[in-house]
């Protein structure tokens, strides 16, 4: 489609990125990692994972659409990408609510062992 | 390749003969590591979702394990990683521009920070031996359900056997899990380094010999993608490991 607007400039494939964008994310990066690392060590109250994970998904943010480029790639392969977080977040969901559902049953199969 | 040129298409040499142009190539072969990288993401999927059952179900074990790994370390390790990613990027850009040289040290430091961290894990992994920090299986193991099976060798000079002693065996037993997990999470995530620094070697070869170019730059492209999945999983393993509090 809009092949030839990103391809104006450098080389025929690919999309070159200034070189302030790469080292700007890689100090966000750095950053974020030491604000995990101050966090981790902070009592959050039960939201120690979850601020853990936020960050943690804003920096693979990041590396996924600046470093990996697809800010800049077909929209196919972030497609492609994002259907797998969305069958990893299928898979994990539910493994999670059942986790605690045979529990009944597993207590009553050691109570029986016993 | 001599003989695509003789079809009806204008090719050139870097363009194999099943593509109509360079860009096609380009963005096929991009899908195709795309597909990769989608499938790497479920095969690890499934030791986040152990991870998270062993977690849910005995959270204080976690918090209580966590203790004996190295933040220090990790945190570095997690510099090295991202200061690798961001080397790679750079070839990336290197390649793009046909700057062959610069290539070539982006690559040399990005293979070099790769080094480091396996060497980083290698201290980490030889501590935990030694220390017998691992698995309830393992025969050098301080966390076996029975105290009478530990290791005489582990007994005389593991430092975390007194703490050992006094847990129950039913804890024993899982923070033995704990390690478990550890190890084959970092275990699994270690050999993809070791396989990217193998790609790493084999694109530093495959430019010294002048493959590279503003036109043949595909396999330095794909290989920064695969390298920046590894550091992407780090990134979720750092916190998930080392920072329970």
């Amino acid at each position: 489609m809009s092949h030839s607007d990103h391809h104006s400039e450098g080389p025929a494939l690919g999309h070159v990125l200034p070189i302030k964008m790469l080292v700007g994310v890689l100090v966000a990066l750095l950053l974020l990692t030491g604000l995990t690392v101050w966090t981790g060590q902070m009592n959050f109250h039960g939201w120690d994972l979850k601020i853990a994970m936020v960050i943690a998904g804003i920096k693979a943010t990041l590396v996924c659409t600046i470093f990996m480029h697809l800010k800049w790639d077909r929209p196919l392969n972030a497609i492609f990408f994002l259907i797998s977080i969305v069958f990893v977040a299928v898979f994990l969901a539910f493994t999670v609510l059942d986790t605690y559902e045979n529990e009944v049953n597993v207590e009553a199969l050691i109570e029986s062992k016993r | 390749m001599t003989e695509s040129s003789a079809t009806s298409h204008v090719h050139d040499e870097h363009v194999a003969h099943h593509f109509d142009d360079a860009a096609q190539q380009f963005e096929t072969g991009k899908l195709g590591i795309w597909t990769f990288l989608l499938t790497e993401v479920l095969f690890f999927s499934g030791l986040f979702v152990v991870y998270s059952t062993l977690r849910n179900n005995n959270p204080e074990v976690f918090a209580y394990a966590a203790q004996f790994l190295d933040t220090k370390l990790g945190f570095l390790n997690t510099c090295v990683l991202l200061l690798s990613s961001f080397t790679f990027a750079l070839g990336v850009r290197n390649a793009m521009l046909g700057q062959t040289k610069a290539l070539g040290i982006n690559l040399v430091i990005t293979f070099l920070c790769a080094a480091g961290f396996m060497g980083i894990k290698y201290q980490e992994y030889s501590h935990k031996y030694h220390e017998g920090l691992l698995w309830s299986g393992s025969e050098h193991s301080v966390f076996k359900a029975n105290l009478d099976d530990v290791h005489p060798e582990i007994r005389a000079h593991s430092s975390v056997w007194g703490d050992a002693q006094k847990l129950t065996p039913e804890f024993r037993h899982e923070v033995g899990q704990f390690f478990a997990i550890y190890f084959c999470l970092t275990g699994l995530h270690g050999i993809h380094v070791l396989l990217g620094m193998i790609l790493i070697a084999w694109l530093l070869m495959r430019n010294a010999r002048g493959d590279f170019g503003p036109n043949n730059f595909n396999a330095v492209d794909f290989g920064a993608l695969y390298w920046h999945l590894v550091d992407l999983i780090w990134i979720f393993l750092f916190p998930l490991l080392y920072l329970i509090a």
